[in-house]
Parts: structure tokens; sequence; C-alpha cells
């Protein structure tokens, strides 16, 4: 089937399979920043925006977005920069494989949350698996970003 | 004598005193961090060829079987299949698929597919589509018969089993690694120095018990995956989230039998792989894929296929006997172990080692010490490499029981290992005379016994509602490369345009290891990072080098890649001299210019480049070094924990850990830190979360996110790191390692803690609720510990 | 992998439930997280996105959920937040994580009766009815003592009033299924306490209920109650643990609920 959606502001056309998730429907697009760390909805690592709001591709049918405004981190690039640099200069961006989602999802909660406290972070944060830093050096980043904000 | 490995103007950090440096030693961003961190395509899914055919693997559905027949006839006509391979397909040569040097210390056990499967998921076909949807579809249709055999589940009753995992007459070990493979045995190791029995009979206290570590999995965020395609002449080039490239195309060679001068091996960036992309897993399918059928394929695992058909750590079982004399030394360690290798014994032996190198020297008060067993092979997923390597393993039975010895003394555990811990410049058994070089051990003990408010806080404080707190503690020692074996190669040239190219070997798997080399590189050459371009990990072009493993890369390739610095600096100082009509000993180089000591003459690099590479001086400069030491310092790390215990529910919060680290001088603070809290967290999960469990039938059931929790954000308390540099004479700019030892300390200072607070010991990992729950009720009812 | 050879998205609930019942293989998707795990081969499946129901709403005298509406939402909806002490929101506010909770339907995950559900042991100690669009308006205790017809889920409602109400799990790592859940409600001198995720789904203890109902407040009746709703609800071993450990833990978290609604305004 076809789906009309509105990817990074950019309107397009795509021809999708019935059974076919968002998640292999952007990387074929070429949103090559969409990972899928797992099987089983609970890493995170796949996160997008779907009308703003952070959702994860592998779980979305794409028949369902027909119509809607898809956002990857490729399409907030500047903002994503903006963050990126704070997490790096932390160390806390390591083998980067998680990286994508997580700031997904960190933008999210800046648009979101109004001043959130740490517990607020954590919890919010918390779809977001990372094997490598221990979360703490990108807690680090965060409440830095949101100081600099 | 030993000859320190560099020269005394790279020394510049003198212990006691510092001089300081520029680059090394600064937390430096990595070189590739906005890349990565931004979600650019740069890893080896995004790399594959288009159009490349999409490989499924059929895996048997039991743990020990023969097949008896395979009919592939239907599957093959489905459109948009180009080739399955079978066990009728695929070479008969068997190799081993370890990430070790060679001659690796590894059984040739393998084959790509064979008649006999040996573990639930063991791969049964190779089937290539056009798409993952036909590949599937071809797959489903694969008729296969199996001659079930008894499958040795229990590692415990593997020894003599009547079942034998591999009964192969054609079983290779390059050398004697004690198997004895009609009785399951992998290895055998017996280190043993003084008389075990003799001076345990002289012990005062003697105190026995046994431990179990499960399989656990690295869970590392980018799965298997490998692509490959033959190039304009013809060669087999395989892209793969490995950390092994060398290794690899030795194996492929082996496996596939051509060439290796045939075959590329490229690491592109990767998604983590802490020991399990040390054993390779996918790249023998493309590559047999590629060579059949001419054509570009690519291999990515799912998760599922990550956690059941890949590497696990080796559980094992550990029984520790200490035995002290009445003023509180440790006379006798003695450690006998059973290890789990799996289905296949790619690490089987060295980890098993490891565990006794990095336990028996720890307590050097002794008289003797021991360290035996044997390793199994089981009917299920293999075990490999896996940070720590056995030394974590090691780790919580060692100091569980020294934490038992100290409360059978009523001796402060603090006090008890400042007592008896190895000191720099002094000796062990296991040593042979020879004398450990850096240490500020003991100075780690004192600052997180400090940080953590030990005194005020152990054993134990009453919080009400039901509530208890307590703390525990842990020391470890790990490895710096691995000695007399690992050895690495660096290249570093000087471009015409004045800037430079680093080659290494290594595997940066989001540590910063290439970041690191550079800062290393760009220290001796005094030159910006900026000048510096790192080309890493692609056998056609990179000096040889293991990969990233056996926390070699900082101290074995570092020492290569400061001695080949020093060589390009000594030739530039050399041709600079010749261009100025100067001899060497007139000259300076500080970066930017050579010029004269004593007068005017000076020429600036980038010019003295154009002249070398381009002009008359004919002469572009290659600077180069091999290395590998004689010694692997160890690192070391005290670790302390803060738990606080329902004990209604049996519910461990950790509350607050502390880590004091010596990893000699630290390359770079903030990827340093990220190492030890990524690995404490780690361990916190081995130590509380993360359970593997099998079916009856040998199937994992442990196989997803959803089932084996690795630890989330809120499962973090407070974690807090501090360093208490050392300086390793041996080591570039006095570094040792950090990358496998940060794991070890967590579940033995966790478990500590946890006895501590409510009187339980849990033996078994992970400490789970239920666990302390029903030894609390014990406890209670008995009226007395456990 | 699973299949799916038709999708279809009706604009009437009556279309739904007519494709639904049309073969046996044909499915309502709710927010299709477990069904990428399963190898299902679906004919056709029905998606409920055209039929507005998508809301949360304060009636008269009900607070009504429409079917689609999503875990997230009901976890930052203020109404929701404001009754019953938050005892909705708060029991799914740990489920994984906000990407996962902007997915999941709030209508296929009652419908389909998980064990492992949080919220269902919270709805459980309200006054909660489910409407299906061929059987009609139940009280979920119902729903989920019986089964029912292939159906379609439309709406929640409970029943607005000043129900006191806490929720208690017990898991290891905080991004796992509970070991077991625990709610309990008190309105009028009425108690309700359920357990869940026993394994098996939330159930009321129906004689702890009563009997807290009846008697005078003392630690030791506490106890007493908390005792016997651990005996006579039925508990189960798997993966996360074990039945005895259940048993013994649904005492100490049906306590602790009770004392923490005794102190509820």
């Amino acid at each position: 089937m076809q789906i009309e959606v509105i990817v990074n502001q950019k309107k397009i056309t795509l021809a999708v399979d019935n059974d076919e998730f968002l998640a292999d429907t952007l990387r074929s697009y070429g949103m090559l920043s969409i990972r899928k760390g797992c099987d089983t909805t609970c890493c995170g690592l796949c996160t997008v925006w779907i009308e703003g709001k952070p959702t994860l591709s592998c779980a979305m049918l794409s028949f369902r977005v027909n119509g809607k405004h898809i956002t990857t981190i490729e399409g907030v690039q500047k903002e994503a920069e903006k963050f990126a640099e704070i997490l790096v200069a932390e160390g806390a961006e390591q083998c980067g494989f998680c990286s994508p989602g997580f700031i997904m999802t960190v933008l999210a909660m800046k648009n979101e949350l109004n001043n959130p406290t740490e517990e607020e972070i954590v919890h919010y944060l918390t779809g977001n698996l990372c094997r490598c830093t221990g979360y703490l050096g990108q807690l680090r980043a965060v409440k830095k970003y949101l100081e600099v904000l | 004598m030993y000859r320190l490995p560099w020269s005394a103007s790279s020394c510049q950090k003198v212990f006691g005193g510092t001089i300081a440096m520029r680059i090394v030693g600064k937390g430096i961003a990595k070189i590739d961090g906005m890349s990565i961190a931004t979600g650019k395509p740069v890893y080896t899914e995004d790399l594959a060829m288009v159009n490349s055919l999409v490989i499924k693997i059929l895996r048997s559905p039991h743990a020990f079987a023969r097949i008896s027949s395979i009919d592939t006839a239907v599957a093959e006509k489905i459109e948009g299949v180009e080739c399955i391979l079978t066990y009728k397909d695929v070479p008969h040569q068997r190799f081993t698929l370890a990430g070790q040097s060679y001659p690796e210390p590894s059984p040739y056990d393998r084959l790509i597919l064979e008649q006999i499967v040996r573990y639930v998921g063991d791969e049964v076909a190779i089937i290539a589509a056009v798409d993952e949807r036909t590949a599937l579809k071809a797959m489903a249709l694969i008729k296969v018969k199996y001659e079930l055999f008894e499958p040795v589940l229990d590692f415990e009753k593997a020894i003599g089993h009547t079942s034998i995992v591999h009964s192969e007459d054609d079983l290779h070990c390059n050398f004697d690694i004690g198997m004895n493979k009609e009785m399951n045995i992998v290895s055998s190791h017996n280190v043993e120095v003084g008389d075990i029995d003799g001076e345990l009979k002289k012990c005062n206290v003697v105190v026995e018990e046994t431990f179990y570590t499960q399989a656990n999995a690295h869970a590392m965020m980018e799965t298997y995956r490998a692509s490959s395609y033959l190039d304009h002449m013809g060669r087999l080039v395989v892209i793969s989230s490995t950390q092994i490239p060398f290794h690899v195309r030795r194996q492929l060679a082996k496996a596939l039998q051509i060439p290796a001068s045939k075959i590329r091996v490229i690491k592109p960036r990767i998604g983590g792989g802490f020991g399990g992309k040390q054993t390779s897993a996918v790249e023998i399918f493309t590559a047999i894929v590629t060579l059949k059928t001419g054509k570009p394929s690519i291999l990515v695992y799912g998760r599922t296929e990550t956690f059941s058909c890949t590497t696990s750590r080796h559980a094992m079982r550990l029984t520790v006997r200490l035995g002290a004399d009445k003023k509180g030394y440790i006379k006798v360690v003695d450690i006998q172990g059973l290890s789990d290798t799996g289905a296949y014994g790619e690490h089987a032996s060295t980890v098993f080692s490891v565990v006794g190198d990095k336990t028996l020297p720890l307590y050097n008060k002794t008289a003797a010490v021991r360290f035996m067993g044997n390793v199994v092979y089981t009917n299920k997923m293999p075990a490999g490499a896996f940070r720590g390597y056995g030394a974590t393993q090691g780790a919580f039975a060692l100091e569980s029981a020294v934490n038992i010895l100290a409360e059978k003394l009523a001796i402060d555990p603090v006090e008890l290992r400042l007592k008896n811990l190895i000191r720099e410049g002094e000796t062990c058994l296991t040593y042979k005379g020879n004398l450990l070089g850096s240490s500020s051990l003991h100075r780690c003990i004192e600052k997180g016994k400090d940080l953590i408010n030990w005194n005020a806080k152990y054993p134990v404080q009453e919080v009400g509602h039901n509530k208890v707190r307590a703390v525990g503690m842990a020391v470890t020692m790990q490895g710096s490369g691995i000695a007399g074996i690992d050895t690495a190669s660096a290249e570093i040239r000087l471009n015409d345009d004045g800037n430079f190219t680093l080659l290494i070997g290594s595997t940066d798997m989001g540590t910063g290891s290439d970041t690191i080399l550079a800062q290393m590189a760009a220290e001796v050459l005094e030159i910006p990072m900026e000048k510096i371009i790192v080309n890493a990990a692609d056998t056609d072009i990179s000096p040889y080098d293991p990969g990233s493993y056996a926390s070699s890369t900082t101290y074995v390739t570092g020492m290569a890649v400061v001695q080949a610095a020093e060589d390009l600096k000594r030739q530039i100082i050399e041709s600079g001299g010749k261009f100025l009509e100067l001899s060497t000993e007139e000259v300076v180089f500080d970066g930017q210019t050579i010029k004269m000591i004593e007068g005017d003459k000076s020429v600036k690099l980038e010019k003295l480049a154009e002249f070398l590479v381009l002009g008359s001086g004919k002469h572009q400069l290659v600077g180069n070094a091999t290395y590998g030491s004689p010694v692997s310092p160890p690192p070391f790390i005290a670790g302390f924990a803060e738990v606080e215990i329902d004990k209604e529910t049996g519910k461990v919060d950790l509350l607050d850990y502390v880590a004091v680290v010596d990893c000699g001088t630290v390359i770079n603070p903030n990827l340093a830190r990220i190492q030890v809290e990524g690995g404490i967290v780690q361990g916190i999960g081995m130590a509380m979360y993360e359970e593997v469990k099998y079916g009856e039938k040998g199937n994992l059931l442990t196989n997803t996110f959803m089932q084996y929790k690795i630890p989330c954000r809120k499962d973090i308390g407070n974690v807090r790191v501090s360093f208490e540099e050392s300086f390793e004479a041996t080591g570039p700019f006095g570094a040792k390692s950090i990358g496998e030892v940060v794991i070890n300390t967590p579940a033995p200072a966790i478990a500590h803690a946890v006895y501590n607070a409510v009187k339980v010991r849990v033996t078994a990992l992970p400490i789970t609720p239920e666990k302390v729950f029903m030894e609390i009720q014990k406890v209670n009812r008995t009226g007395e510990s456990q | 992998m699973f299949t799916l050879l038709n999708l279809v998205q009706p604009d009437t609930i009556e279309e739904a439930y007519n494709l639904l019942t049309e073969k046996r293989n044909n499915i309502i998707i709710g927010g299709c997280g477990f069904l990428r795990m399963s190898s299902r081969r679906i004919s056709t499946a029905v998606d409920l996105s055209r039929l507005s129901l998508n809301y949360i709403t304060e009636q008269n005298d009900y607070i009504e959920i429409g079917a689609t509406t999503t875990f997230r939402d009901i976890e930052t909806n203020p109404i929701l937040n404001q009754y019953y002490n938050g005892i909705v929101p708060k029991s799914l506010s740990n489920i994984i994580g906000v990407q996962f909770r902007n997915i999941v339907m709030v209508g296929a995950s009652v419908y389909s009766k998980y064990g492992f559900s949080d919220l269902l042991t919270a709805l459980l100690v309200l006054d909660t009815e489910v409407e299906l669009y061929k059987t009609g308006r139940i009280s979920l205790k119902k729903f989920l003592s019986n089964s029912y017809e292939k159906d379609i889920l439309t709406r929640i409602f409970i029943k607005k009033n000043n129900s006191k109400a806490v929720f208690y799990y017990l898991r290891n790592s905080a991004s796992d299924y509970s070991i077991l859940n625990v709610a309990v409600s008190r309105f009028n001198n009425q108690w309700k306490i359920a357990v869940g995720a026993r394994p098996q789904r939330a159930t009321i203890a129906q004689k702890a209920s009563e009997s807290l109902s009846e008697i005078e407040m003392s630690n030791g009746n506490i106890e007493d109650i908390a005792t016997i709703a651990s005996k006579e609800v039925i508990f189960g071993t798997n993966m996360r643990g074990t039945a005895n450990y259940r048993e013994a833990i649904c005492k100490v978290l049906v306590k602790k609920a009770i004392m923490e609604v005794l102190q509820c305004k």
C-alpha cells in the first residue's frame, strides 16, 4: 500500500507492506539513524517523534502513520548537535549506538517538561537502555543541557 | 634487567612530581563522537552494499542431535532464493572462532556447518535470498529430520556423562590444554605453589565456601552483523562489527581454505563488544555466501539470536578455601573450579586460567596457593570472552570468601585487606620472584573507605520501617594485555601537507581508543590532535594488532604508537637537520618547526614535509614500531557498596557505590570515568538483575531484554568514581589499563553489604529479592545465620 | 515475523465488528507491541484509529476512557491524576518507557486480560465497567472472570467518587514486569483489595475485602486481613518468582497498602 507521510517536514509517498513497521520503512527511506536494538520493544533505540511525541518506531505499523508528521534525528540536526556537543564533551556517547534514540527522547523531554527535577528526567528517559555508559554521564550531560537553555 | 620501552624525553611525568602534559591527561572529546552521537550512517549495516543478499540461518531446535536428513529442494525453488547451504556444502576443515593470537590455545572444534548439532540454536542451514521475507519463507520450507541424543545440560554432571559432546576424531588442539574430550573435559589447570594441606593444618581459622556465577550476556546495543562483497580484484571483503579483524581474516582463510591475502576485513564504527565480538559469529556465513554466489551479502543478528546463538560469560562453580593465622595473615588460598564452556571451546582454557592469574597474586602473605580445576563441554550456547574474562568470576568467589574470613577473625574487612594485599615492589608465590610494578591499591582502599563513610556505616544500621542499611567491599586486579603474547604494531606517516596519518589495528568499540592513541602520538610529536588522521582496523592497511581485548589497547598498542611516534620524531629531526645542513645534535623539533639550537636557521614542518615527499628530499618519513610486553601490569580497583534492604520483601536498593581506581596514568579522564561507570553498572547487573534461565530441553529462556534485565536508568543509585594514579614505568606515559577491571567489584561488594545487612550470604548470583527474603526467613526461624 | 494479509480502518464500530467476526484469524490491532514479537498469521487486521476513541472525558457520574487512548495519555491526564489519589496513572507510569507508553492502547491492553498487567489491578479496586460492542456494558470484574465471544472493547467507565486508593508493586529491575502487584481502595467504608501478576491476572481478594469493611482498624486486625488475602488468592510460580514468595509478599503489600489508604486524604 501507499502511504503519504511528512518525514522531517518533507512530504513523501512510500510503498509499504501491510505488516511493515515504521523502523524498517524509515531505514529503507534512508533514515539510517534508526536502529533496532531488540525484538521486544524494550530498548528505545528506534525512538522517533510522531506528531512530536516520542514513539517506538519498531512497534508502529507504517500504515498507521499515513498523513502524520514523523521526525527523526536527521530532521532536528541543529538541536541534536547542541545537546550532542555536551554529551560528547562528557565522553558519554561511547559506542553511540543508543545515542540517536536517546537524543530524540531528550529533545522530546525538553519540549514536554518544564524545569524537570532529576527524578523526572530519569523517569522520562527510562525507556532508553544503554550498556556502555552506566547512564550517569548521560544524566550529567542532560542536566548541563537544561541549564544552558 | 628490564629496559624501559620508551625514551626519557617521552617520559614526561615523573612519579611524585609532574611536568604538565599538553594532551595526555586531558578529557578530550572523541574524534568520532559527534558523528556517532547524531546518528550518522557509519556502522556495519549502513555500509553494506545496496542489494546485498540477505542471509538467514536455520537453527537446531535440539540441544544435541545428528541431522539424519535435510531436504532443501522445495526451498531452493522459491523465487529470489540465491543459495541454501547445508553441512554437505561446506569444507570439512575444523577451525576455531576464537579471537586469540595464533597458535590459539583453543580447540579447533568447529565446522561452518556440521551434521552434528550441539546446542539449541546451532546452525543447520544458511539461506541467502534477495530480501528477508523471501529468506524466511524459504527457511520454513527446509525439511530436517534429527536423530536425538541425550544432551549434557548440567555442567556439574558433564564429566563422565554418557553423552560426549565432541567425539570427532579430527578435533585439533594446537598444544596441550589438558583436553580429555571423552570425559567432556576441554581443559584442565593446576597451578600450585607450596603445600596446601600442610599449611592449612597450621592455620587457626579456615573458611570454605562454594560460589556460582552465571553465563551472563554482553547485551551490547549493536547486535552481531557483517556484510561481504568481492572487490575489483575478486578479493573477499568483509565489513564486520568485530573486535578482531586480523583474527577474523585468519579464521576465514582457514575455514574457507583460501589464502589470507585474498581476504580483507574492515571494522567500521561498532556499537559495543565487551568481549562478545572477540569470538566471530557471522562473518563466516556472509563470506561463504559471497564466495559461492559472487554477490554481496549481509547478515544481521536480531537480539534473540544475539542472546542465544553467539557467546556468553563462562558460568562457573568456584570453591574457595582460605586459611589464616591468629594474627590475621592469610596463609593459604585454594580455589577449585569448574567452568562451563558450552558447545564449543574458543576461550575455555584461557578464561579459566585467568581466574587463578588474577586472584592468587592479591594476598601475598601466603605460604601456599592453588588454583585448579576443569572446563567442560555442555550442550548449551558456547561461552566466550566477556569483560573480566575469568577475573570477574574469581573476584566474586575470592572476595566473598575474604569477607567471610574477616567476620570469622573478627577483623574489619578493610583492615584485613590492608594487612594482606600485595604492595608495589613486592612479590607473591605465583610471580616466581618477579616484583609487582605500580600499585596504589592501598591508597584506593583508604580513599574509598572515606568516601563511603565506612567507619560510621560498617557493618549495619537500622533505619526504621523494617529497613536496614549496610556497607560491603571488595578489591580486584586485572591485567594489561597478555604478557609475552599480545603484539601490536603502529605506523605514523608524515604527509605532504605536514599532517600525519596514524595507522593502527586496534578496534575502538566506543571506548575511544582511536582518540587516546592519537592523544599519545600528539603528545610525543608535540602537535595538535587536529593534525592527525587516524585510520584503524582495516587488515589491508593497518599494521597488525590482535584487536581490542585483554585490556591491551592503551598499554600495548599505546606503547607501539609512542615508539612509532618517537621513531618519526627522530627521523624528522634528522631530516630537518640535513635540510638545514646541520647535524642531528644541533637541532630541535617543537611540533611546528625544526630549528637550530644555537643560531637562526629553521624550517617549518610543512616546508620540510613538502621537500621530503614532493621535492628533492625524496624520502617520505614513516615511523613504525612493534611492541609486546613481557609483563601485564595489573590495574586495581577498590569497590564499596551501600545497600538498603526491606526485610519484609527482601528488596535490595543499591544506594551508593564508590569505586577508586588505579589504572596508572589516566590518559583521558572523561573517557576513563565513563569506562568505570559503565563497568560498575554492568557489574551491578550481574550482581542483582541479570539471571540466565534454561528450559528443560536446553533452550535459553532468558533470550530477550524482556526476560534478561540489564540495568535500566532507575536501577542505579549513586556511583562515585575516583582515581588514585600510580605510575607504571612499562606503560605509555605511566598508563596501565581500565577496560575490564571495572566490572569485577560490584558482585562481591554488594553480596557483602547484603550479608552485613541481614546476615544472608548469597553465594549464587544474582542476588534477587526472593533469595534474600527466603534466607531471611530461614535465619529468623533457626535464629542463627546459615 | 508475523504476516498480515489485509488491513482495514473502518469508519464505524459496526463495520469494525463485522470485519472482526468474519474470520477466525481476524483481529483488532491495538498498540502492536506484542504483535511485533509474534509469528501469527493474521487474515484481516482491524484498526480502530478512525473511530475517535482516543479521549478521556469527565462526565457527570463517570470518567470515560476511549479504547485507543494511550497509556501515556492516561499517565499525564489531569482528571485521572486528580481522582482516586492518582492510582490509575500511578499503576502504569513505570511500564518500560514513555515511547512505549505512547504506543500501548488501553482498550487492547484491558481486553487482553494480561496476567502481568498493573493497570487491571488498579482498575479492579475502582468501580470500573467496560463496554464491549456486542456484549454491552459490564463490570470489569465480570469481564475478567468470564469468557466472552470475540468482541471489541470500546470504552472504559470509572465511577466518579472520592475513593481513596493505593497501588503497590514489587519489581526487581524497575523496567521489569511486577513480581506481584496489589491495589487497595476504600469508599464509604467499603474496602476492595485486588492482587495481580500472581502471575495470573488481577483478582479481588473477596473475603479479605469484606472482612476489612466490617472490622475495627488496628494493627493486629490489618495484619489478619492481609493474611486472609494472601491465603485466599491463588499464586503460581514462573521465571519471576515462586508461589510461596508471592504469597508472602502479598501479605506485606496488602498491609502496606491498607495502612497507606488510611492515611489518604
